[in-house]
């Protein structure tokens, strides 16, 4: 468990991102992972007044808060209509409701963890972050940025009817992903990102053809392997993982494919 | 810092430092059926209800919980023995360490699912509480005769 000398509820976002400045200072979302550190915290700044805990819909987009739980994600009729119940799939092996109650969008992003659901999910849709400080960016390139000093406000998901699948494999029910594949199509291609290799959720940069058959699948899968890093640690090891990758992989574009 | 919440239905006022877990913040205040299992946040063993949403007290910190509603197994003593007689009728409460934890997980199951809930449901709701000793099936029969004596329909 960290140690904190001063708790402070942030009373807007720039006077987060302001705190956020100092180096010992640590923001402070659903705090789950947080607590599995020996961090020594200077000030704990809290985002939970903000009114980050929503989720909007527009008519071209959905606006998630921050700070809007696992569950809320898991829950949310609107959201996982419009995504094929990508929402409940990616949050519902993580743990249990208690702590899905707990954790946020915000911190799962925002620490652009190597094991993520979320962030592997999410890169399969059209999707943008708001920071306090660089405004909106893509979360194609907030994935690869380095960690900073900004403060993630929200998370917007276009709703252009990219039809998105989420596969993973764990060794226990509620363990972190040994792997996680997610595909979406968007008029007849299809994008896979790959997470928990165990490092940041990435995209495949050659796209699958949607009626694409047993060699090009192949082919695309051994694109994949040249692309992208994989390691091994304590859950799997990285030959494991590789297997895996295509095995997922084609299973999402099966799903895809049966509709 | 002052913290003030809710506790059990009445106001609680104490003094916690910026990184005091709830967990310890209740047991201080005596409600010492919060227990401190793995304190990595996967066993269920803390779980108490903030705003009647069954949370891990071992990931909140006191100070988050301030002005909320915390409800403990000592604040849902009528519930908690009316659902304890059907788990220990199973069987389902052996060595007896989680089932505080689990109890509160269960008394707010009850407020998501009825007695049609499947039995896939009901283990993916209780996945984040952990028991060494009953292997589940027993405390799966107690939640299936609770919530159907609940609907009045007795099995």
């Amino acid at each position: 468990m960290y140690t904190a000398q001063q708790y402070v509820k942030a009373q807007s976002l720039q006077h987060a991102f302001e705190l956020n400045q100092k180096r010992s200072t640590t923001l402070l979302a659903g705090g789950c992972w947080l607590r599995m550190t020996r961090r020594k915290v200077g000030t704990l700044v809290d985002l939970s007044g903000l009114g980050l805990d929503t989720i909007e819909e527009t008519g071209e987009e959905f606006v998630l808060g921050a700070m809007v739980t696992l569950r809320q994600l898991e829950q949310h009729k609107a959201l996982n209509e419009a995504f094929h119940g990508l929402f409940k799939e990616m949050t519902r092996h993580i743990v249990g409701v208690q702590f899905r109650n707990c954790a946020t969008l915000g911190g799962s992003i925002a620490a652009r963890f190597g094991f993520s659901d979320l962030l592997c999910a999410l890169l399969a849709l059209d999707c943008q972050v708001e920071l306090v400080g660089a405004g909106r960016v893509s979360l194609e390139a907030y994935a690869k940025m380095p960690y900073d000093n900004d403060v993630l406000a929200r998370v917007y998901v276009k709703k252009n009817g990219r039809r998105p699948v989420y596969q993973s494999m764990r060794n226990a029910e509620t363990d972190l992903p040994v792997l996680a594949v997610a595909a979406s199509e968007k008029d007849g291609q299809v994008r896979v990102v790959v997470g928990a290799r165990p490092a940041r959720a990435a995209i495949v940069d050659e796209p699958l053809p949607l009626n694409a058959g047993k060699d090009e699948l192949e082919a695309f899968c051994a694109a994949m392997q040249r692309q992208l890093t994989f390691a091994g640690n304590m859950r799997a090891s990285e030959a494991y993982r590789r297997h895996l990758a295509n095995v997922l992989t084609g299973r999402c574009l099966a799903a895809l494919q049966e509709g | 810092m002052q913290v003030t919440i809710t506790l059990n239905g009445k106001p609680y006022t104490a003094e916690a430092a910026p990184d005091t877990q709830l967990l310890h913040f209740l047991r201080a205040a005596g409600c010492k059926s919060v227990k401190c299992g793995c304190e990595t946040s996967g066993c269920g063993l803390c779980t108490v209800h903030m705003d009647g949403k069954p949370v891990l007290s071992c990931s909140v910190l006191a100070a988050q919980a301030d002005g909320h509603a915390i409800t403990t197994l000592e604040g849902l003593q009528a519930e908690a023995e009316e659902f304890g007689g059907f788990l220990a009728d199973q069987g389902g409460e052996q060595c007896g360490f989680c089932s505080p934890g689990f109890i509160m997980s269960v008394l707010a199951m009850a407020k998501e699912l009825d007695a049609s809930a499947t039995d896939q449901e009901i283990r993916e709701y209780l996945a984040g509480n952990l028991c060494r000793c009953t292997g589940y099936q027993s405390q799966l029969r107690a939640i299936r005769a609770w919530l159907a004596a609940k609907e009045g329909k007795a099995e």
